[in-house]
């Protein structure tokens, strides 16, 4: 009896492709996008990005910066991207622009060596009256700024130790009396072999380190004033990924339709199946327009999120994605043939994009080459421009990358779905 | 007659009596795959007229009406509709169509999917509500008007599905089998529907394996089988020219199997239902088979002697009955 019921189970299974794929292929996608976000790939560990500004142009800051750019984990950038390769190069970073490239998204962290830096590069202490060294942060991003803080400390100890000798010798002086010259003599040249060893351990990329703090001050340049970091982020995320959700199932009510000779009936009539179609799109918007609304308006109520002061780019955004995401349901209806092929590729598309596009996590932890991967979904799109209205503050008129390729995603895949269901027209 | 029309000097007359025409089909063909559903069908539907289509499940009757409301696209032949292509906005104004399936909104009320369809049919405001109205009516749905489709009997959901097919009044009517599944009372119902509609003026097609419908219900009945009509007129003249004025008798009679089946494949006669069915010229010659039937040692249950009806002609004509 146990054996009948168990090959009935394993016929329906059989049977069922959309089960099946449900029970194989989505476990699979799944590890294989935590495995490689989150697994032992370390040749594809995300770098930061950070842009340096060398005000002081010393000797130490110098090292300092040659350090900095000797490190695996880090992108120096001491300049903007060129736009093209004939190009004359920019200008490089100030104090200023490196703060406003930090600001639009640029680069997580900036790191500002001030004038003066170099008398007096290693701090002991508060009352040292060294110059801090800036560094400017968007606090969306939690880690690169500790990374990049840490980093530099290392740097400090294994770039700058003849400074850190010097710097000690001064306090020996200040507290214990001058040196003898035959002492200055020695110390000088044992400063000049440190100098020499420091040389040599860099072109052989054995640094050593011989200790000594930097000064910092840290400093959030986006998000500072906010209320509740992150809300904007995750109200973006999951929501995107729960739209797709509703649009795929609110769409999914054609293949209703389609199998109760409703569709049948009312192409007989005089609505055409692109008129149906738009409708649909058209119903699909705005209902996910209005699930978006409902998130934002919670996370405005419960999370404080600055929603009021943000509508137009709310408006914006919203409806592209809503548009966009509803053309992709269309899309999957369209496709499938029954509910439970949708419900399976929805569930499999869905979660798949909303992994690699951010949804579940930001995309800054991931590696570059998924960092890409998440261009061609819809969610990375959707919650980089959310994030640019109520993280970054930005005018409505920065949105465009995002709303054109919203836009375009949504032309394109009505389109095509357009075209599919020509099978319901024509039999 | 050829809905072809070619340009000779008879051409304005011939184009003025096919628009008079609710409905010609001319030679229709639809295949799908090896599969001919509708082999070169031609037919025509006068004003006012109810033309039966009968024939058993699967015999293409369904593939024919889809045919004429534009839901496949034929292989060959043309449907015209009071002159005007099938798949035009004149074609689809004048027809109606009930779909065998239950094709409703069932989260709408019966008031929702009547508005739902009429709107679809290019009504608005006052003319809408009236039709809505109508409709409701002619239903029997008034009372039931908000309810939801979903939460309606089987009857009342055919009758709304009845009800959006002509929520835009059209002259011309399909329904495909619009009484599957309904019990007797709910089936009467829908008679008289269908009777009401005639006496509005509406001409119909009405598809049916059930003969009774057929016969209660149609002017003429073409028959269908394998894609193709073969036989078509009034009730009467088809009984007639394939029976003449032979009647048929049915007899239910116990006894030794082998006799029995001896006695039937002696007069011809074949088993239906547990009883022994034969044509006979006059009704005179019953007490001959009769007679026989006793000398066999059978035993006499019960005898009925009756006209042939459409079923009979189906048997007669395609030797297989019509819910085979």
């Amino acid at each position: 009896m146990i054996i009948s019921v168990i090959r009935t189970a394993l016929i329906g299974l059989r049977r069922d492709r959309a089960a099946l794929a449900l029970s194989f292929i989505l476990p699979i996608s799944f590890f294989t996008i935590f495995a490689v976000i989150f697994g032992g790939q370390h040749d594809s560990t995300p770098k930061i990005k950070v842009i340096l500004v060398d005000e002081d142009q010393s000797r130490a800051s110098l090292d300092l910066v040659r350090g900095l750019e000797r490190e695996d984990s880090l992108v120096i950038q001491t300049r903007p991207s060129s736009k093209s390769k004939t190009a004359a190069p920019p200008p490089e970073y100030t104090a200023t622009t490196a703060e406003a490239a930090v600001k639009a998204g640029d680069a997580p962290v900036a790191l500002v060596i001030p004038k003066g830096f170099g008398a007096n590069p290693i701090s002991f202490g508060e009352k040292s009256g060294a110059p801090a060294i800036q560094l400017l942060n968007d606090s969306s991003d939690q880690i690169a700024p500790q990374m990049v803080a840490g980093l530099l400390q290392k740097v400090g100890m294994t770039a700058l130790s003849p400074a850190m000798a010097e710097e000690g010798m001064k306090y020996t002086e200040k507290y214990l009396g001058q040196f003898t010259p035959e002492q200055r003599q020695r110390m000088e040249s044992n400063l000049d072999w440190l100098r020499q060893h420091q040389k040599e351990s860099a072109t052989s990329g054995n640094a050593t380190a011989s200790g000594g703090p930097i000064a910092v001050q840290s400093r959030a340049v986006v998000g500072q004033n906010k209320r509740s970091p992150m809300i904007s982020f995750y109200a973006a995320a999951i929501g995107v990924m729960f739209l797709l959700f509703t649009a795929s199932g609110s769409a999914g009510a054609l293949l209703d339709e389609a199998e109760s000779g409703t569709l049948d009936r009312v192409l007989s009539s005089r609505v055409t199946m692109t008129t149906l179609l738009i409708g649909k799109l058209t119903y699909n918007t705005l209902l996910a327009f209005m699930q978006l609304t409902v998130m934002f308006l919670w996370a405005w109520a419960v999370f404080k999120l600055d929603f009021f002061t943000h509508i137009p780019g709310f408006l914006v955004m919203g409806l592209c994605t809503a548009f966009a995401v509803a053309a992709f349901g269309m899309l999957l209806a369209s496709i499938c043939r029954t509910r439970a092929q949708l419900g399976a590729l929805s569930t499999l598309l869905i979660l798949t994009m909303s992994a690699i596009g951010g949804s579940m996590f930001p995309r800054f932890l991931m590696p570059e080459a998924m960092q890409k991967a998440g261009l061609f979904t819809i969610n990375a799109w959707a919650i980089d421009g959310f994030t640019k209205v109520f993280w970054r503050d930005l005018p409505v008129q920065q949105l465009w990358p995002q709303v054109c390729v919203l836009l375009a995603i949504g032309i394109v895949l009505f389109v095509v779905a357009r075209r599919i269901a020509r099978r319901w027209e024509f039999a | 007659m050829s809905l072809h029309s070619t340009p000779d000097p008879a051409s304005h007359s011939s184009s003025s009596l096919l628009e008079s025409i609710p409905l010609a089909v001319d030679s229709l063909v639809k295949r799908f795959g090896p599969v001919t559903a509708v082999d070169g069908i031609s037919l025509e539907l006068r004003g006012g007229e109810c033309l039966g289509l009968l024939g058993p499940n699967g015999a293409g009757k369904s593939t024919l009406i889809r045919g004429i409301v534009g839901r496949v696209i034929p292989d060959a032949g043309r449907v015209a509709v009071f002159g005007s292509p099938a798949d035009s906005l004149e074609a689809r104004a004048a027809l109606g169509w009930v779909p065998q399936e239950l094709a409703l909104y069932p989260r709408l009320t019966c008031r929702e999917n009547l508005a739902a369809f009429g709107r679809y049919h290019g009504l608005s405001g006052g003319k809408l509500k009236e039709s809505v109205a109508w409709c409701l009516d002619w239903a029997a749905l008034a009372d039931r008007a908000g309810e939801l489709a979903k939460n309606l009997s089987g009857g009342m959901k055919r009758r709304l599905n009845m009800a959006a097919g002509i929520i835009h009044r059209p002259r011309v009517v399909l329904m495909d089998e619009p009484t599957v599944g309904v019990d007797p009372q709910s089936r009467n119902r829908i008679f008289e529907m269908i009777e009401a509609l005639r006496a509005e003026g509406a001409a119909l097609i009405y598809t049916t394996h059930y003969m009774e419908e057929a016969e209660r219900l149609c002017d003429r009945v073409a028959i269908i089988d394998h894609g193709r009509i073969i036989a078509e007129g009034a009730h009467e003249e088809l009984v007639r020219s394939a029976f003449a004025s032979r009647s048929q008798v049915l007899a239910r009679l116990a006894g030794p199997p082998a006799e029995l089946d001896a006695w039937v494949e002696r007069h011809a006669g074949r088993h239906v239902d547990g009883a022994a069915e034969f044509t006979i010229e006059h009704s005179t010659l019953i007490a001959g088979l009769l007679d026989d039937a006793a000398r066999s040692g059978l035993e006499l249950v019960d005898v009925t002697i009756r006209r042939p009806n459409l079923e009979s002609v189906f048997l007669h004509l395609t030797g297989r009955e019509l819910r085979d």
